[in-house]
């Protein structure tokens, strides 16, 4: 994925693992995601021949845990787990710490 | 963005626990999925628009709901219990359609080329294989996930749109992906077309909780169910709540269920009277009192467990008052009061409640958006936040008593009614009046055996409130008007005191 810009309910697949994320919300502009330092894929795109996860990064990526850069205007949810530190236009994302609702439904 | 992403989730974290229990049948989260996957292949092929339910709680319709979304179409759960001409109103409304149904009430659909009518059974049969996927699923956050016919108390009935942004907006913001234990379960009572049933499907599945349906609902048997099946958690509207309170009074029977941890109540207000008895009735239990509208995707307010610690322990008059609030705005959300030229009130200053977030979506297939420019919803309930942001609800906008100039809400004077020992419910209605324009009028249903007259409960509203609240006229009856989600029919109530004396 070369720079594109990021629409709400976009899915992106890890091209190095089993990760993929689904757009919640996607500040303005062309970005690149990246997973373990390689670009992310979209829709039916394939890894490119040969490409590689990055050997320094150890992070996972988890089912269920939002994702978002520093002032959250990016923000992904994890659809499927896999290795890889999620990152936007190079810098990683965090865990966005959720808030905990009584079960009202 | 679709909502099927969350059985998608479910399925793939732990595809092998029990997602829905109803009687015999129990379905994992793997095959709950294949089995809306191979039912959007026949949605698809059948060419419909919609799907639609027409059919009592099920696993079908948990499928129903995540199938018609694989399939790309809006789900449609519609009232079984309306007469067979409002349903078949409702269907042209919604074709061509994929229609799920069941028995008796298939006998109540008029013949259309554009329905494919199938049988709850039929739906539930096939399987997907293991690997087969569906193919090209939507992403389009705008496409409408579900539309629900609103229950039309004051006319026909509007079609409220909720899109899948709305759902997911509200399920990712207020649920924590797989929170619940393995032996959670979920014990559901709400029927299939009500908002809360929807959500129940989508927030039990994202929580990976597994649900237990009770198609239809008493006392004894509900107990019984929660016993049965290890229930921890369980959704209640208030008439429902009460049914149980008067069950237990009755037989003196003390509820033996150390499993239920958490019951959340909701969809109507809850008499203080009941609520205090539940909570004495059920002292282990963390009760959750939820606010919200089919419009805002469900719940926009909550007033949790600590809530009702603090409110029931506290010595200060306006934190005890909080048990008969609906708590404070989830997060997801902001609420806002406001009066009758859209100026912003303060604490403690009751006018119309607006709401706004990504889950509100206040849209109707015919009227449109209602929101305003900046995105507000009117839900057309009154109400007051208090200084911590405590949400008070007074009634619907068209509820309100309007005195001489002054808006009376019927709440309070019911509630000062139901106080009385021999008042087991009371309705409080505008009854046209020369002098005032409209004046009180109460509808009171006394407790088997009990005794009151009118003027000793209108000493007693005398004595409370202000004399303007007290009612003017007071009809003793056997039983008021509710719908089916126990949902008071003012207006019918309305009609007893029409002309005036």
């Amino acid at each position: 994925m070369a720079m594109t810009a990021l629409k709400p309910g976009a899915r992106f697949k890890s091209a190095v693992s089993d990760a993929q994320v689904m757009v919640i919300k996607a500040p303005a502009g062309e970005h690149e995601l990246s997973c373990a330092g390689v670009a992310m894929l979209a829709g039916a795109d394939t890894a490119p021949d040969g490409v590689q996860a990055d050997a320094a990064d150890s992070g996972e990526t988890l089912i269920g845990k939002r994702y978002v850069n520093e002032d959250e205007s990016l923000e992904l949810l994890c659809t499927k787990g896999g290795a890889g530190t999620l990152a936007l236009d190079g810098t990683p994302l965090e865990i966005k710490q959720a808030k905990q609702l009584p079960s009202s439904d | 963005m679709n909502i099927s992403t969350i059985l998608d989730m479910a399925a793939e974290a732990f595809g092998e626990r029990v997602g829905v229990v109803c009687g015999e049948t129990r379905l994992s989260y793997a095959e709950l999925r294949a089995t809306a996957y191979a039912a959007a292949e026949r949605i698809k092929a059948s060419g419909a628009a919609y799907v639609v339910l027409l059919d009592v709680s099920s696993p079908a319709a948990s499928v129903a709901v995540f199938a018609a979304a694989y399939a790309g179409v809006p789900y449609v759960p519609i009232n079984y219990r309306l007469t067979a001409d409002e349903i078949n109103a409702l269907v042209e409304r919604a074709s061509p359609a994929y229609l799920i149904t069941s028995g008796e009430l298939r006998d109540k659909l008029a013949p259309r080329d554009d329905l494919t009518v199938v049988d709850r059974a039929d739906f539930l049969a096939a399987r997907a294989g293991e690997d087969a996927v569906p193919t090209e699923v939507g992403d389009d956050p705008r496409a409408v996930a579900v539309q629900l016919f609103t229950s039309g108390t004051t006319g026909k009935p509007k079609a409220a749109i909720l899109r899948h942004e709305n759902l997911m907006s509200y399920i990712v913001g207020t649920v924590e992906f797989a929170a619940a234990d393995e032996d959670d379960a979920i014990l559901v009572t709400v029927p299939p077309y009500h908002i809360a049933g929807i959500s129940s499907v989508l927030s039990s599945t994202y929580a990976c909780r597994r649900v237990v349906q009770m198609p239809n609902f008493d006392a004894a048997g509900w107990l019984r169910l929660c016993r049965d099946e290890n229930v921890t958690n369980a959704f209640l509207v208030p008439t429902m709540l009460a049914r149980i309170v008067e069950h237990l009074a009755a037989t003196g029977e003390t509820p033996e269920l150390p499993r239920l941890r958490a019951l959340a109540y909701g969809g109507g207000k809850m008499p203080l009277s009941v609520i205090q008895q539940a909570v004495r009735l059920f002292p282990n239990v963390d009760f959750t009192n939820a606010y919200g509208l089919t419009e805002t995707s469900s719940t926009i307010a909550v007033l949790g467990p600590d809530d009702h610690r603090a409110a029931l322990q506290s010595d200060d008059p306006y934190v005890q008052k909080r048990l008969a609030s609906v708590g404070r705005a989830t997060g997801a959300v902001e609420i806002q009061i406001r009066d009758e030229d859209d100026g912003v009130l303060g604490p403690d200053q009751a006018g119309y409640v607006f709401v706004r977030g990504p889950q509100v979506s206040g849209e109707y297939k015919q009227q449109g958006s209602q929101l305003d420019a900046d995105g507000w919803f009117p839900t057309r309930d009154r109400g007051w936040l208090d200084r911590d942001g405590y949400l008070f609800l007074e009634g619907r906008a068209d509820d309100v008593i309007v005195r001489g100039g002054e808006n009376i809400s019927p709440g309070e004077i019911e509630d000062v009614l139901l106080s009385h020992p021999a008042v087991a419910d009371v309705a409080c209605v505008a009854m046209p009046d020369e002098q005032w324009g409209e004046a009180v009028a109460a509808a009171v249903v006394l407790k088997d055996g009990a005794q009151a007259s009118a003027d000793e409960l209108q000493a007693l509203v005398k004595g409370q409130l202000r004399s303007s609240r007290v009612p003017q006229s007071i009809v003793f009856k056997d039983a008021l008007p509710y719908n089916e989600t126990g949902k008071l029919l003012r207006r019918l109530v309305r009609q007893e005191f029409a002309t005036p004396d």
